[in-house]
């Protein structure tokens, strides 16, 4: 399980995103977890062995690299990245368990037949009701764990810039002892990119929450004021759940037990059933 | 065989777990074996050859690291984790012998059964009750069993689950006591915390997966005998498929378009 297995997870969850929430999946994927694996790793690789300090006491470099770099920048970008990857995966369990009530949907009317259950796998989820709520808790989530990076960041490492030189003064060392960072202004760039990245993703994620809240806010104020009033509804597919509804009234209050049979018996109001779900 | 392997060998498993059960494999990959393939195992990557021992003695560093770390964290999650995913082949290996029953039965021309090819066989997901309940349960108690077993010999071997900088050693052959200096301990410290965190989460999920199944077990059988002979109970089937309905049409439809297409 590596960076691969998870844009395998993650990219089934693109499906039902918004337009913002698939740039943002692919700004993270590709400008982040692609430099990171890609550059970043091999800049901070030697970071411990070509960490060298004036003294030959032992110990004493171990101690004064811990003392300035509790975490290291590598790590706390992939735990940065991985937690905020992680939220999308509520959307995803939220979007399989609507499938799977579907699912029961149909075979409980009739419709269990291959065809059917292959298009519920494949049609987009409309994010709207329950729905939104996941997908706006999980934009909100991403942009809580992007801004405790960030400043986790800063606390531990402040102003970003990686100097060449730290003077070391903890036990074993005798008295204070220079120490020397290896490629220090590589580092630097590459801190510097990867927060700007985080800080694009940051504003896509602000922007995708506005883009749901508005769309929700305009979405309520249309049925507001146009109450759904038949067929030609805009709301059809929620008017065909309420006809839909009726209809399965209908055919319970029958005297036969069996759905099935009261359906075979009748291929009419079958047929005015399906007509109407489709407008 | 590495940890995709593993991945792909428990994903099979997920279609008959619980929905606590999915939640719990998704934590396990995702924050427990991702965690350690991409990020754990560089921290520890340099742990003998920067243990450092303020001694010029031969093996005296050698003598002292084994002395200090029997077994790397590294290896113990390894185990841990590959000993924890186990118990879901359990299941598997019930669910597989489920279907070559059926199988069987199909092949043989049994009027009994109901499927109408292999194919549907293959594909069928087993509720889970009965022996496959029993299965099921063994199975998540030996997953806490094991965490648990693997949490204990972590707290017994590294006391405190905290890396000290520095560690004194006495064994021979080091002349007197000597200063050993860990690397990167601060780093340790924060992913064995976040390991050990994650790993009560996993627990806990097993917990409340085990209390479900329970309840539902007790449930199940509580509704069981009720059942009046002289009394139709087409008219209750009725009421509990409209309750279903209304259920999936009101969970269902808000957010979908059920085309069918004429």
């Amino acid at each position: 399980m590596n960076w691969a297995g998870l844009y395998t997870v993650l990219s089934g969850v693109n499906r039902h995103s918004t337009a913002i929430g698939r740039i943002w999946l692919s700004v993270i994927f590709i400008f982040r977890i692609m430099v990171l694996v890609v550059a970043a790793e091999s800049v901070w690789g030697d970071e411990k062995s070509a960490f060298t300090c004036n003294t030959q006491q032992p110990g004493c470099n171990s101690v004064c690299y811990d003392h300035f770099f509790p975490i290291s920048h590598i790590r706390l970008w992939a735990l940065q990245l991985i937690l905020v990857t992680t939220p999308a995966l509520l959307v995803a369990m939220h979007v399989a368990y609507q499938q799977h009530q579907e699912k029961k949907l149909l075979v409980l009317t009739g419709h269990a037949d291959p065809k059917h259950m292959e298009e519920v796998k494949k049609h987009k989820m409309r994010i709207s009701g329950s729905l939104w709520w996941t997908y706006v808790c999980s934009v909100v989530f991403r942009l809580l764990f992007e801004a405790v990076f960030m400043y986790i960041f800063y606390m531990l490492y402040p102003g970003y810039q990686m100097v060449r030189l730290v003077k070391c003064e903890a036990y074993p060392c005798p008295n204070t002892v220079d120490c020397f960072i290896s490629r220090p202004t590589e580092k630097t760039i590459f801190t510097v990119f990867m927060l700007v990245t985080s800080s694009i993703c940051i504003v896509l994620n602000m922007a995708e929450l506005v883009y749901l809240v508005v769309r929700a806010c305009a979405r309520r104020v249309q049925h507001n004021s146009n109450p759904p009033s038949g067929k030609g509804s805009f709301y059809g597919h929620k008017l065909s759940s309420e006809y839909k509804q009726n209809e399965v009234n209908q055919l319970l209050t029958e005297q036969d037990g069996s759905l099935k049979d009261i359906l075979r018996r009748n291929p009419g109001l079958q047929e005015k059933g399906d007509r109407c779900s489709a407008c | 065989m590495d940890w995709g392997a593993l991945h792909t060998i428990l994903g099979g498993v997920n279609k008959h777990s619980t929905s606590i059960g999915k939640i719990w494999l998704t934590v396990l990959f995702i924050f427990r074996i991702m965690i350690l393939v991409v990020a754990a195992e560089r921290v520890w990557g340099d742990e003998q050859d920067d243990f450092v021992c303020n001694t010029l003695q031969p093996g005296c560093k050698n003598v002292c690291y084994d002395h200090f770390f029997p077994i790397s964290h590294i290896r113990l999650w390894a185990l841990q984790l590959i000993f924890v995913s186990t118990p879901a082949l359990l299941v598997a290996m019930h669910v597989a012998y489920r279907r070559h029953e059926k199988k069987r039965q199909f092949r043989k021309g049994d009027q009994k059964c109901e499927y109408k090819d292999i194919e549907e066989i293959r594909k069928q997901r087993f509720r889970i009750e009965g022996s496959l309940w029993w299965t099921y349960t063994s199975s998540i108690f030996f997953r806490l069993v094991f965490e648990a077993v693997f949490m204990y010999a972590f707290y017994f071997m590294y006391d405190g689950f905290r890396m000290p900088r520095l560690m004194k050693c006495n064994a021979w052959p080091c002349p007197n006591t000597v200063d050993c200096f860990v690397s990167r301990p601060t780093e340790k410290t924060v992913f064995t915390i976040f390991m050990i965190a994650v790993s009560s989460i996993c627990i806990l999920l097993n917990v409340a997966e085990l209390c479900y199944l329970l309840v539902k077990f007790f449930l199940r059988r509580s509704k069981k005998p009720v059942n009046p002979k002289h009394h139709p109970n087409h008219e209750n089937k009725e009421e509990t498929k409209q309750n279903e309905m209304n259920e999936l049409i009101s969970d269902s439809c808000q957010n979908t378009v059920i085309g069918f297409s004429s």
